[in-house]
């Protein structure tokens, strides 16, 4: 029996805004493939974003959803985990949002440890704004605003993440679409800051200014990049140039910002509510 | 209109003005039955700065919450006694430490020094508490709140280990102003 | 028993405020002159249950606020002015999603990071105009330590009634003195709460407007969900472009408190009835302003002070009936370049001159400047 999607999906809301090509639909449904296999209450569960074409995705999904300000979302999901820890907090959205206007407060929730899953997907450009180059962008690739090539080195979230103090990176890509689930069931199920970065594709504003010459060429280029770490282990670096890791890339235990809390209020006497 | 006592606690960030200003204020508003507003200026450095705390105490309303003419004013440098002494009302009263006010200002003003900062570290014991010391002699300069009352404002904001310590800066302070002005 | 008394900072106070109005929620970042605030909200919040954490920067506090408040919470923030500059990104968010919440503000010396020790008046205008785009503001000058603690309780009621973003804006003078405080007794000041929903989840909307211009709040994670966007929405909480509904949602926003000025519009009037001067002031100037006017009464000069105590929405009609009433002049004092002074200009139509004193150099405005004004008039 085919999998039902529309048990989490909002009645009225599709279709999406997304182009045809693009890879944030596959993405949701992993996400909402996730949900099931946990089973997720849809009222005890925030979905939180911040602005692009992937933030929109909150508004589809029937659970309490909150489209933030632009670069925002991990700081409101920040207050809304704090006030209300036995909620589950879903971030979504994408690299400019998460990584440039929202580096800071992405880089402090991973440090805070605070027990979330953020889902950043990364295609390289801010979409919505029409293709301008973005944190991710590729040294020398097109966008709106370089066109004689970027002159900036890029960021790679997932050491971003590790780096920040994430407790819990893992990354796939939007062609491994059977993979996307059970990274984010993982990350869930981790107790902790976590983050999964799909590579994605952005056909409209990233593909044609740097030839890719359809969708499927750009999904190819994620099936060729992408090397399992557990692949990678027996390659060789020269095997691995250019190549890039999926998988669970890192996951430590350390303790969580929401329970540490909670251990002040019990040093200063409180009870909580 | 109600009668209005203005003093002065001025000197350098780090030698406990403020906290002098706010037990004075204190003692005034909560044991005393008067009305006190307590207000301090300082720069951003936390120690070395000039600084400086207000203390208006009234038998009515307090409305404007700074000094005009001050009626009692304690300088603990030299640079606060030669700013400050000009708004010093005629017959007011001036507490110097002798030490470290060498020049001492002019005016239509009673001058009563004594060593402050030396008193606290050789006769009590600690140079911390010169503040202390300093509000002892100021409580018996102005008369404006009893001794008693303000003792006890001084041991409701000092922690246990240090009540004799500082009941002991405030006594020897209230006596040394006392004798000085004689 | 006599009732709890104590001797306070007005930051202290504005803190002990918000626990009586039942703040469980506090996030913030350090800044002078507020950091009191925090301080305080850190030792008490969690002797209660209540959460408070220090974010990142300004804009995450304001965000974390926004969740928290969200999720049900009664939340507060305090911050001062570049603080309140980063802030304002999501002042414009709490207001068009309509989110209860307190951000208490301490005037110090502006633009920029300015005097952070010295005191000023000069964020008022900020508190209306620093978001963009037209949305309600409301906003608090308290000028004493009591008032600072009972304005920040009318401060949560206010949000809370009308589910909208309010400032408590004490100058750095009220925030840092230290006055006798008398605590209330529980009960003995009325504590608003949110409206929340009585339909059944199924067909709860945020924004729905059949209960009048403030529709009920439920929370994050209750038994009830929704959407909550910063785009113009319908009243299901979705994104619409539909210019008739953008535009109605647009007014009632702005409605919600401009059509409830009398409710929120607090003022006092000192020696008014055969006053020939009104002073117009707020905050410390408004001590200073009194005690101008108390000697200037002893002078045979017919004084009187016109206190504001809600400084957004302006008290435009009161000030209009004293000026139709007619004075001789009006004068504001102010620790800024005059932002008061044109709005009084502006609601009393010209009816009676307007003298404005302006002071930014950190230093307060003393009563005989204020004295040496009234005399000017002639």
């Amino acid at each position: 029996m085919a999998f039902d999607y529309e048990k989490y999906i909002r009645p009225g809301k599709l279709p999406h805004i997304w182009c045809p090509g693009c890879g944030h639909g596959i993405v949701m449904k992993g996400m909402i493939r996730a949900m099931d296999t946990l089973g997720l209450e849809k009222n005890n569960t925030a979905i939180v974003s911040g602005i692009g074409c992937a933030s929109r995705l909150p508004g589809y999904i029937d659970c309490c959803t909150l489209h933030t300000a632009h670069g925002r979302a991990a700081a409101f999901a920040t207050g809304v985990k704090l006030a209300k820890p036995e909620m589950t907090v879903i971030l979504v959205g994408g690299d400019g949002d998460g990584t440039a206007i929202g580096g800071n407060h992405f880089i402090h929730a991973c440090r805070r440890n605070i027990d979330m899953t953020y889902i950043i997907m990364n295609n390289y450009i801010y979409g919505m704004t029409g293709g301008q180059f973005s944190p991710t962008t590729p040294h020398m690739h097109k966008a709106s605003t370089t066109p004689y090539g970027n002159p900036d080195p890029s960021f790679d979230i997932a050491k971003l993440a590790i780096g920040a103090g994430a407790t819990f990176v893992a990354r796939g890509t939007a062609f491994h679409a059977n993979q996307i689930d059970k990274l984010i069931v993982e990350a869930i199920q981790h107790k902790g800051f976590s983050v999964v970065e799909i590579l994605d594709d952005c056909p409209t504003t990233y593909g044609r200014r740097n030839k890719f010459k359809s969708v499927i060429e750009m999904m190819n280029r994620l099936k060729e990049v992408a090397v399992p770490v557990k692949a990678a282990e027996k390659m060789t670096p020269e095997q691995l140039a250019g190549k890039v890791l999926t998988g669970i890339l890192y996951k430590e235990d350390k303790p969580e910002y929401c329970s540490e809390y909670q251990k002040v209020i019990e040093r200063a006497g409180g009870a909580a509510r | 209109m109600s009668k209005r006592y203005e003093i002065r606690f001025s000197g350098a960030g780090g030698q406990g003005l403020i906290l002098a200003g706010v037990i004075m204020a204190e003692a005034a508003s909560i044991y005393e039955g008067l009305q006190a507003v307590q207000s301090q200026s300082y720069g951003p450095e936390a120690r070395g700065g000039s600084s400086k705390s207000e203390v208006i105490i009234s038998d009515g309303p307090i409305d404007y919450p700074k000094a005009t003419i001050v009626d009692a004013l304690l300088a603990l440098t030299q640079e606060a006694a030669d700013k400050y002494s000009v708004d010093l009302k005629e017959g007011g009263v001036l507490l110097i430490d002798s030490e470290l006010v060498t020049k001492q200002p002019k005016g239509n003003f009673k001058v009563v020094s004594f060593p402050i900062t030396s008193t606290a570290k050789n006769e009590v014991g600690r140079e911390i508490v010169t503040n202390i010391v300093a509000l002892g002699a100021m409580v018996a300069l102005t008369g404006m709140i009893t001794r008693e009352n303000a003792e006890k404002a001084v041991l409701a904001r000092v922690p246990e280990a240090f009540l004799e310590l500082n009941k002991k800066a405030f006594n020897i302070g209230y006596e040394k102003a006392l004798a000085a002005q004689a | 028993m006599g009732k709890k008394v104590a001797f306070l900072q007005g930051n202290e106070a504005a803190a002990h405020g918000a626990l009586y109005a039942g703040c469980n929620f506090f996030a913030g970042y350090p800044i002078t002159p507020s950091t009191e605030v925090a301080e305080v909200l850190s030792a008490e919040l969690p002797k209660i249950g209540g959460k408070f954490i220090q974010m990142e920067d300004e804009i995450g506090a304001m965000a974390a606020l926004l969740g928290g408040a969200l999720a049900g919470s009664k939340a507060l923030t305090s911050t001062s002015g570049p603080g309140l500059s980063l802030k304002q990104e999501l002042i414009g968010y709490g207001c068009i999603a309509e989110i209860p919440c307190v951000i208490y503000n301490v005037m110090r010396g502006g633009p920029s990071t300015g005097m952070p020790t010295g005191p000023s008046q000069s964020d008022v205008m900020c508190a209306k105009w620093g978001t963009h785009g037209d949305h309600p503001a409301i906003c608090l000058v308290p000028a004493s330590v009591q008032e600072t603690y009972e304005e920040v309780i009318r401060a949560f009621n206010l949000s809370e009634k009308y589910r909208t973003p309010v400032m408590v804006m004490p100058d750095e003078i009220v925030a840092h003195m230290r006055e006798r405080i008398v605590f209330p007794e529980k009960g003995e000041i009325e504590v608003i709460d949110r409206k929340a929903p009585t339909v059944p989840p199924e067909q709860y909307k945020p924004y729905d407007t059949s209960f009048g211009d403030v529709p009920p709040l439920a929370a994050f994670g209750s038994e009830y969900r929704f959407h909550v966007t910063g785009l113009n929405k319908m009243q299901d909480g979705f994104p619409t472009t539909k210019a008739a509904v953008v535009q109605e949602e647009e007014e009632r926003q702005v409605r919600k408190v401009e059509g409830n000025v009398d409710d929120i519009v607090k003022f006092e009037e000192y020696l008014l009835d055969d006053a020939e001067i009104v002073v117009v002031a707020f905050g410390s100037t408004s001590r200073s302003a009194r005690y101008a006017v108390n000697e200037a009464r002893t002078e045979g000069i017919k004084a009187g002070l016109f206190r504001i105590i809600t400084y957004w929405p302006f008290p435009e009609k009161q000030l209009l009936a004293l000026a139709q009433r007619g004075v001789k002049a009006f004068i504001t004092p102010e620790m800024n370049l005059g932002m008061t002074h044109g709005l009084v200009k502006g609601c009393t139509e010209g009816k009676a001159p307007v003298l404005g004193i302006f002071r930014v150099d950190g230093e307060p405005i003393n009563p005989g400047q204020i004295l040496d004004k009234m005399k000017e008039v002639k």
